[in-house]
């Protein structure tokens, strides 16, 4: 067993309330690439609550890595790609970011995961982050050998999986419920 | 434990339940539909959980960390030195994490089109500020106490003062937003954002310590807010 007993407690989290857009999701967080870009894909999506309504106090933050599946380790100037986006769900609920699709990414021990974003969700009413993934849908063959989407109950792993169009993908998230959005422990 | 010959990333360990607030709690009403009804699935930590966003010291402008220099005039409130610093569990700093506050002014105040508090705005305070921990994880803000406010939970239900915190260490699975509160404040026992922390001496965790000690005379009062991000459990073998 570790060595808990020795370790420093951490700093607990509290939710980030309704006001977190005074700080968090300045103008253009959600674009981690210009619009123009020749392999920009645009991800948007709505929020909604247990009731079916949408979370306009929600907001949804990605961390991935680029195109060849690599995750930024180096800090870079403001126009380069940061692998991190955040945004302000709007009052409809909706969210969008304009990315790259991600390339693989290792997995532990060997091989790879399939292309996927990491995603974290705050808002008013959530107390600590939601954390899910964000896979694609032209991906079927590496989607299937992903041990983290595999360990996904069948019926709910086409929740996780964006249906990607052209340069359009749609990924929408439930927070309870019907279709509720398969959320991991980390 | 034995020595893992692997390259794999660091494990994390998961929140204890008695550190963190559930997603649904009876008290905090807007939880009932926002808390999910499916147990979370237990996610072994990859490059995507061990990895995260790098800032550098062109991430933060230098007047970021000053909320009383933001504007023509000094903001009204008691003028606070608000300092700490940011370590992982194993007592390490954690360098360049990227700090971020937002808060009330000192009438309890938000500058956002959705408080509807009638407490007056302060025309010299945003109530928003930046800064990088230094290369031993410590971080200073200046600032004003923000003040108590009152919100819809229940009837006559007041948020105590409160800074919100959000911080960038050095993976995304570590990566905390938290709200801290001032040492004695009566208001406290009746908040149920923070009595959602289960355990007390967690919950003191998101207080911070008056420090007479780092107060400047004829200027300004200090507090101590010290953050640790959850480790890694075993420290990476160095080849």
């Amino acid at each position: 067993m570790d060595s808990n007993s020795t370790k420093l407690p951490p700093t607990p989290a509290q939710t980030v309330g309704p006001y977190f857009g005074l700080a968090l999701t300045p103008e253009g967080s959600s674009r981690l690439v210009p619009e123009h870009h020749p392999d920009a894909i645009v991800i948007s999506g709505t929020l909604n609550d247990g009731a079916g309504r949408p979370v306009k106090e929600g907001m949804i933050e990605i961390w991935q890595a680029d195109a060849d599946g690599r995750y930024p380790d180096q800090p870079l100037p403001a126009d380069g790609f940061t692998g991190l986006g955040t945004c302000h769900a709007a009052d409809d609920g909706s969210y969008e970011f304009i990315t790259l699709k991600p390339g693989p990414v290792p997995a532990p021990g060997r091989g790879n995961q399939a292309p996927h974003i990491n995603v974290a969700i705050n808002g008013l009413g959530i107390l600590k982050p939601l954390r899910t993934r964000i896979y694609f849908s032209d991906e079927p063959k590496a989607n299937a050998e992903d041990l983290v989407l595999q360990s996904v109950d069948e019926k709910r792993r086409d929740l996780l999986i964006a249906l990607l169009d052209g340069q359009k993908a749609r990924f929408d998230i439930r927070l309870q419920g019907e279709n509720e959005t398969p959320f991991f422990m980390v | 434990m034995p020595a893992d010959p692997s390259p794999d990333p660091a494990e994390y360990p998961r929140e204890s339940d008695q550190t963190v607030p559930p997603y649904f709690h009876p008290n905090v009403k807007a939880t009932r539909l926002r808390a999910p009804k499916s147990p979370l699935i237990s996610l072994t930590h990859t490059l995507s959980e061990s990895t995260g966003p790098v800032f550098g010291d062109k991430a933060v402008a230098e007047h970021e960390h000053d909320l009383t220099k933001q504007h023509q005039a000094e903001p009204v409130g008691q003028r606070i030195i608000l300092y700490g610093r940011v370590r992982d569990s194993d007592g390490r700093g954690v360098p360049n994490a990227l700090l971020e506050i937002w808060q009330a002014n000192s009438a309890g105040r938000y500058v956002h089109k959705w408080d509807p508090y009638d407490a007056p705005l302060d025309p010299n305070f945003s109530g928003v500020g930046r800064c990088l921990t230094d290369d031993q994880g410590h971080y200073s803000f200046v600032t004003i106490k923000p003040g108590p406010y009152p919100f819809g939970n229940h009837h006559n239900a007041w948020r105590p003062a409160h800074i919100h915190f959000s911080v960038f260490g050095t993976a995304f699975v570590t990566r905390l937003i938290t709200q801290m509160y001032f040492p004695d404040d009566p208001l406290l026992s009746q908040d149920p954002i923070f009595n959602a922390i289960p355990d007390e001496s967690a919950r003191s965790r998101a207080i911070c310590e008056f420090d007479l000690d780092a107060t400047v005379a004829d200027w300004a009062n200090a507090y101590k807010f010290d953050i640790v991000l959850r480790g890694p459990r075993a420290t990476p073998m160095e080849t």
